[in-house]
């Protein structure tokens, strides 16, 4: 459902994407891993126009992604995003934001809308903290009201764009928890993780980037246990003390 | 000379007439300036460059003109283009002119301290500019930009005295009549200042007030 053909992107001279192939299927999980500056959350943010791209195509269904076209606001809503730093909206309770797209984008009906935020929110864990503001939330919380915002747009695929790299250890397992539950409703997600063990049990495939190409791509067995290319050995090698 | 007491009551109801004109023109000339100062903001935040570079031009423009000049203008020459404004209009116009370009400025300061993320977030749930400076932008923009705002009025309050340059009847300038046909300088000019003292202090508290509560609900 989300392809990529060719796509190259630059900031200013700096090659950042320097052609990338790729297919996520619906239903898929896949995590995309490598070192930082390799172009994994550019290449994430292309995807629903946060970020643009000069050449080649990004196609979700067919429809091609163009960041400066009025045609993006649409994909967005059908494409959700959650973010390391979990960007809830400060001035509104854990319901309001998860409300907030559907109620105000998508222009459901209010009462409906709530119903549903409040089963998102249950479903995370969060039934206790509805009406709290994100001040008074830990970061994981905090983080797993983002993914209920993200659900609640009922979306085709989510991006998650190191949904855990933000969080003090002990929470990331809460928020994984929340992840495994959606890989295992077949939920499509793109997920840019450093979380080699998660990614190992949770990816349908894994895209292993390297200065902004697709260095390696298959199964997680296949790029994790057995990878075939030098530089993903080199990478998995520095960050086996992870695991 | 009659004594104190007796003095002050004489003088007091012109007082008075003076500072509901010095109400009049402040609130009058805040809310265009606040009005005007949020157009000026959104203008100056906008990605769009005919739109910024002409807000830009106009703002540093108006503020390199100091009050006194811009209330001249607008009374003396207007008329002479064919504008012709009383002495009120024209001191309400000067005053929320100068005064939108401090308001814009605060207005720009608070939308551009709002995090980046929130600007991402909103869009990655589909949000189109205007409803996203709306509902996400300005709410936290406001916030931010409340304390400085407050001085703006604080301060637009106390400079709507200048307007009396332009023969507006309000507290500075009637104060300034009395005292030149009583020759009772002391007594005027003190109740004056005790005058704008009283609109001045419950400002700056009900200021505070409101950001003290604002400040708790996030």
């Amino acid at each position: 459902m989300i392809r990529f053909e060719n796509v190259h992107k630059s900031y200013g001279r700096h090659e950042v994407l320097k052609g990338i192939d790729a297919e996520v299927e619906k239903g898929q999980v896949v995590c995309l891993i490598g070192a930082s500056g390799s172009g994994k959350s550019t290449l994430l943010r292309c995807v629903n126009g946060l970020e643009d791209y000069q050449a080649g195509g990004i196609f979700i269904d067919d429809r091609k992604v163009d960041a400066h076209a009025a045609s993006i606001h649409d994909i967005r809503t059908r494409v959700a995003m959650v973010f390391q730093r979990f960007n809830l909206f400060p001035h509104m309770t854990a319901l309001e934001n998860v409300m907030e797209g559907p109620a105000q984008v998508l222009r459901e009906d209010r009462k409906e809308v709530r119903a549903r935020a409040e089963e998102h929110l249950r479903s995370v864990g969060l039934a206790d903290k509805m009406d709290f503001y994100p001040s008074a939330l830990s970061g994981g919380q905090q983080q797993r009201v983002a993914i209920a915002r993200a659900l609640a747009m009922r979306p085709e695929a989510i991006l998650l764009d190191e949904p855990t790299s933000a969080l003090d250890p002990e929470m990331v397992g809460e928020v994984l928890n929340v992840l495994r539950d959606l890989a295992d409703a077949h939920m499509t997600m793109l997920i840019v993780t450093h979380e080699i063990q998660f990614a190992r049990e949770v990816a349908d495939r894994v895209f292993f980037l390297d200065s902004g190409r697709i260095a390696e791509q298959g199964t997680a067995e296949e790029v994790l246990a057995r990878p075939k290319s030098e530089r993903t050995q080199e990478f998995l090698r520095r960050v086996s003390h992870l695991l | 000379m009659a004594p104190l007491t007796e003095r002050m009551q004489d003088y007091l109801p012109l007082l008075i007439t003076g500072l509901w004109r010095t109400v009049a023109v402040s609130l009058l000339a805040l809310i265009l300036a606040t009005a005007l100062g949020l157009v000026w903001a959104m203008l100056r935040t906008s990605r769009n460059v005919w739109l910024e570079r002409p807000a830009r031009f106009i703002v540093e423009f108006l503020r390199g003109i100091p009050i006194l000049v811009v209330l001249f203008y607008i009374y003396f020459v207007m008329p002479e283009i064919g504008i012709d404004l009383s002495a009120f209009q024209a001191g309400v116009i000067g005053l929320a002119l100068t005064y939108s370009c401090y308001i814009g400025e605060t207005f720009r300061g608070g939308i551009e301290a709002v995090d980046r993320g929130q600007v991402e977030a909103a869009k990655s749930i589909g949000m189109r500019h205007g409803k996203m400076m709306r509902r996400i932008i300005l709410p936290q923009a406001v916030r931010i930009a409340l304390p400085p705002y407050g001085n703006n009025m604080v301060m637009l309050l106390k400079d709507s005295s200048q307007v009396s340059v332009i023969s507006v009847a309000e507290l500075t300038m009637q104060g300034k009549m009395l005292a030149s046909s009583t020759f009772d300088n002391m007594t005027v000019f003190t109740m004056v200042a005790a005058l704008y003292l009283c609109l001045t202090i419950p400002l700056n508290i009900v200021m505070r007030q409101v950001e003290l509560k604002m400040g708790k609900s996030r």
